[in-house]
């Protein structure tokens, strides 16, 4: 109920207040609206943000802050032998949470926790009343402060137009606060690993085995967290997946830009648009159970020994999903390039392949480049094709034929399932995450930085 | 000394250039025609490599759909058994009370294990047993108890009854499991097939439409796993999804595109949206990992993470499409707005954001497909749990479609094969619609201004 009835009562109460607010205003201008600085609506809306604003920020900050205090007042409270230890206390903040819930009926666990998980309860109970009466508080001051201020000389468009403006401000901060926030999320645990991993084994080791040890007397590896293994098993299938992609791509641009009818093109357009829609768990499933065990049993039929998760079956699956990519980005490119240019060359005698070749494809070649680098950094990123397709096991080899792993399989098996945030294993993969996006961030830049560089230059 | 012998060189070439320059050219010679020939047939080459190029990704798309359909279409059948059960009296309601209560609580599993053993009295082997009752999925007996409650006049007949069988039952009735393969090397022993054959033979085998798979949540048995519960999680997390992405990102190109000034600051949220753009989807799955779930403390697998996580995701899409719209309503527009009076604001509001409205629509619509088929950054969050209830709002641990899929095709049952390219499907479904309607939207308020 809690939220989302929350949120309907300060819509409710908003519209209540617009009406009052209204009302007044009409009531005020004595029936000629034209004594009104502004329109009837105008105070309605001044009245409406003035209650609904404050109240829905309370109800985030709110939210933001609620689970952290009353975790922090449940660990307060808690022993320090299970404080002290921090997988005991996840282990304990767990059951709490269950028993909390009402779901800790068959747990086995010392009456200090169930006490903690009773107190959590009436904590998270107190703390939603006590959300709604505030809430309640703060849209009734809202609304009474503004109400009051309605006068026929009050500049109630010129407010609301303000208020507005500023929340159109807000909205687009909110993407440079979504890149900070990706930005200091990664930092935040990858310093963790690092004080833990030294940067240069990580970037430079040529072993990978996360799986360490999570009780002392436990028997496991050590642990290496070398990450060159991922790296080159990324750029293999990256590689293989532009084998197939940007020769594809770029001759189906050409042929739909330069030779097809109008009517070929109303077709085939739409159909390689298809292949950019459909969702990556599904080209992940194709490449898993469809290309792999073709290429595997058509490996054995040359007496090659093709593994069944090989780099190969992830990379050819990935290519096709990048192929309408690159096409429509590098057909943009080559449309723009001017047609005088195509007139001198067809004028000199040049056939349409000559042209093409010798000058519509080097006139438009940094703006391909551009486009095969955004490509490029798309399948880098590429997560439910590898994870599904590609393999677990760190190897390190350039042979396609064989498993390999990539950043994005190894973020996702080491994030997926349980976590403990003090344990280099699950530390690895927001370093990893760091990595790859700082990659894909540069690749990004640059090209973007080419292809505009390159749209000035006939615009 | 270098530029003396270029110089030198030059001369040379010109020469020849200009020697030949007053050789006219004779255009019928073999070699000429040599020529043209070879260079006809490298532009019929050149033109061939482009058609070949875009029917091999047409041919890849044909091989996905095809290879999604065939594993998939038979996912809508499922195999039914019909079974001689007798409703004794003595094991549903002892007492005659007729109170729903005590019939709920009968054990219907023991009746079917009965007309099971009635059926093939020959089996008598633990062992063998075992095997027979695998004909009859586990989830038959509460088929038979609805039944039962809805009409208690059942009670004390005999009657045939059709239940829904089990998955490797299943499988060998669509043909998926051949009883030719050595029997090692198959799920089902001879015996089995026997028993299988002598159902069959009797008319007692059939497939029925399998409404199960539309209105079932996830299940450990393929039989009894159906696309409800991921569905409704993906609705959810969708509807979350668009109440925050929508208006921010219609506020945040409003603003953009009408009313910032050229300063710092807009610079910097350009740059940041067109970054965001191609930032891998997996990396906003970090971000939620650590903002939502580590430090607001938001439940696990709920839709509400996913939703604020992809809301992030299709930000971007959404203001990119919605700026583009706006752009694209002539100037002329809020000149006549401005003149007769109307504030920026009420000009935006009243005239700009109307026109740009299909446009904007077309490219939440086509943001939201998007994020109805995104699947790595909701594995970050937690969305992978083995969930079988149907979650009851935004907050209850939740499951979307992508990511069924996922759990689906990981599965070792044969019988998920068909599942998952059926749950694929169902996706592709409501992917092909959502688009279909963007493509709608822009051809019928398309205007040419």
């Amino acid at each position: 109920m809690s939220l989302s009835f929350l949120l309907l009562a300060v819509a409710a109460l908003c519209a209540l207040s617009f009406y009052f607010g209204r009302q007044r205003a009409i009531a005020l201008s004595g029936g000629r609206y034209s004594n009104l600085h502004s329109l009837p609506a105008h105070y309605g809306m001044y009245v409406a943000l003035w209650c609904g604003l404050p109240a829905l920020l309370l109800v985030i900050v709110w939210h933001v802050f609620q689970g952290s205090i009353i975790e922090a007042m449940i660990i307060s409270d808690l022993p320090a032998e299970i404080t002290g230890d921090t997988g005991k206390l996840s282990l304990a903040l767990n059951s709490i949470s269950l028993i909390a819930a009402g779901n800790g009926q068959h747990l086995s666990v010392s009456p200090e926790i169930i006490d903690a998980g009773r107190r959590l309860a009436s904590l998270q109970t107190i703390a939603n009343a006590a959300l709604v009466v505030v809430m309640l508080a703060v849209a009734t001051t809202g609304i009474a402060l503004s109400y009051r201020k309605i006068d026929p000389d009050m500049r109630a468009r010129n407010n609301v137009e303000r208020i507005s403006r500023w929340i159109m401000i807000t909205c687009s901060a909110i993407a440079i606060l979504s890149t900070v926030g990706i930005v200091f999320s990664l930092m935040f645990e990858a310093i963790h690993f690092f004080s833990k991993v030294s940067p240069l084994e990580f970037l430079f080791g040529l072993e990978w085995s996360p799986q360490t040890a999570i009780r002392a007397d436990q028997v496991a590896s050590d642990g290496a967290f070398g990450a060159i293994p991922l790296f080159v098993g990324t750029l293999l299938i990256t590689l293989i997946a532009m084998a197939v992609a940007v020769p594809v791509g770029l001759f189906s641009a050409i042929y739909m830009g330069e030779y097809a009818s109008s009517k070929f093109r109303a077709v085939a357009k739409p159909a390689l648009e298809i292949l950019a829609g459909v969702p990556t768990v599904v080209y992940g499933f194709f490449a898993a159970l469809t290309v792999a065990p073709f290429l595997r049993d058509n490996g054995a039929i040359l007496g090659l020994d093709v593994s069944s998760e090989s780099a190969l079956a992830a990379g050819l699956v990935m290519g096709v999903m990048i192929i309408p990519f690159v096409s429509s980005l590098s057909d943009d490119v080559m449309s723009q390039v001017p047609q005088s240019l195509r007139d001198g060359s067809y004028g000199l005698g040049a056939t349409k392949s000559e042209t093409i070749r010798h000058v519509i494809f080097p006139a438009a070649l940094p703006g391909i480049v551009g486009a095969v680098l955004l490509a490029v950094s798309r399948a880098i990123g590429e997560t439910m094709i590898v994870v599904m397709a590609a393999g677990l096991a760190a190897n390190m080899t350039v042979n396609p034929l064989q498993a390999v792993t990539t950043v994005t399989v190894q973020i996702v098996t080491l994030l997926v399932g349980d976590q403990e945030f003090d344990s280099a294993k699950t530390l690895s993969a927001f370093a990893l995450g760091l990595v790859l996006f700082l990659v894909t961030l540069g690749l990004n830049v640059f090209a973007l930085k080419v292809v505009q560089k390159y749209r000035e230059k006939y615009d | 000394m270098t530029d003396m012998a270029s110089l030198m060189e030059d001369r040379a070439a010109a020469k020849v250039i200009s020697d030949n320059l007053h050789k006219p050219v004779d255009w019928d010679s073999p070699k000429i025609a040599r020529n043209i020939k070879k260079r006809y047939a490298a532009e019929r080459r050149f033109k061939f490599y482009g058609l070949s190029a875009i029917g091999i990704a047409l041919l890849a798309l044909f091989v996905l759909a095809g290879s999604i359909g065939s594993k998939g279409y038979s996912a809508f059948f499922q195999t039914y058994v019909q079974l001689e059960v007798t409703f004794d009296a003595a094991e549903i309601d002892p007492d005659g009370t007729g109170d729903p209560a005590v019939i709920g609580k009968a054990n219907f599993d023991g009746l079917i294990k009965q007309a099971l053993r009635d059926r093939f009295p020959e089996v008598t082997s633990r062992q063998a047993k075992r095997d027979l009752y695998g004909i009859v999925s586990g989830g038959a007996s509460y088929d038979l108890r609805e039944r039962v409650m809805e009409n208690p006049g059942l009670i004390g007949q005999t009657r045939k009854v059709w239940l829904i069988s089990g998955d490797d039952f299943d499988m060998l009735n669509k043909g998926y499991i051949s009883a030719d393969v050595d029997e090692g090397s198959r799920r089902l022993n001879d015996e089995e097939i026997a028993w299988y054959d002598s159902l069959k033979s009797d008319g007692a085998v059939e497939k029925h439409f399998h409404t199960r798979f539309f209105t079932n949540g996830d299940s450990r048995e393929p039989e009894l796993a159906g696309i409800w519960g991921a569905a409704v999680g993906s609705l959810y997390t969708l509807m979350v999804t668009l109440a925050l992405s929508f208006p921010i990102g219609v506020f945040a190109a409003v603003y953009l595109e009408e009313f910032a000034p050229k300063n710092r600051f807009t610079t910097i949220v350009e740059v940041n949206i067109n970054n965001l753009a191609a930032v891998p989807s997996i990396v906003f799955g970090l971000l939620g990992l650590e903002v939502y779930l580590n430090v607001m403390h938001l439940p696990r697998s709920a839709p509400v993470v996913g939703g604020l996580t992809l809301a992030l995701m299709t930000l971007p899409t959404i203001i990119i499409a919605s700026r583009a719209a706006i752009k694209a309503v002539p100037p002329s527009i809020r000149q006549a707005a401005l003149g007769l009076g109307a504030s920026p604001v009420q000009t935006v509001t009243h005239h700009v954001l109307p026109l740009a409205m299909p446009g904007i629509l077309t490219g939440t619509i086509i943001g939201m497909a998007q994020a109805l088929g995104e699947t790595a950054p909701l594995l970050m969050i937690g969305m992978v749990a083995f969930i079988v209830d149907i979650p009851g709002g935004a907050l209850d641990p939740a499951t979307v479609l992508p990511v069924q899929i996922y759990l689906w095709a990981d599965s070792p049952e044969r019988a998920f094969v068909e599942k998952t390219s059926a749950a694929i499907m169902v996706l592709l479904a409501f992917l092909v619609l959502m688009n279909g309607f963007a493509v709608y939207l822009r051809k019928k308020f398309e205007r040419k201004w």
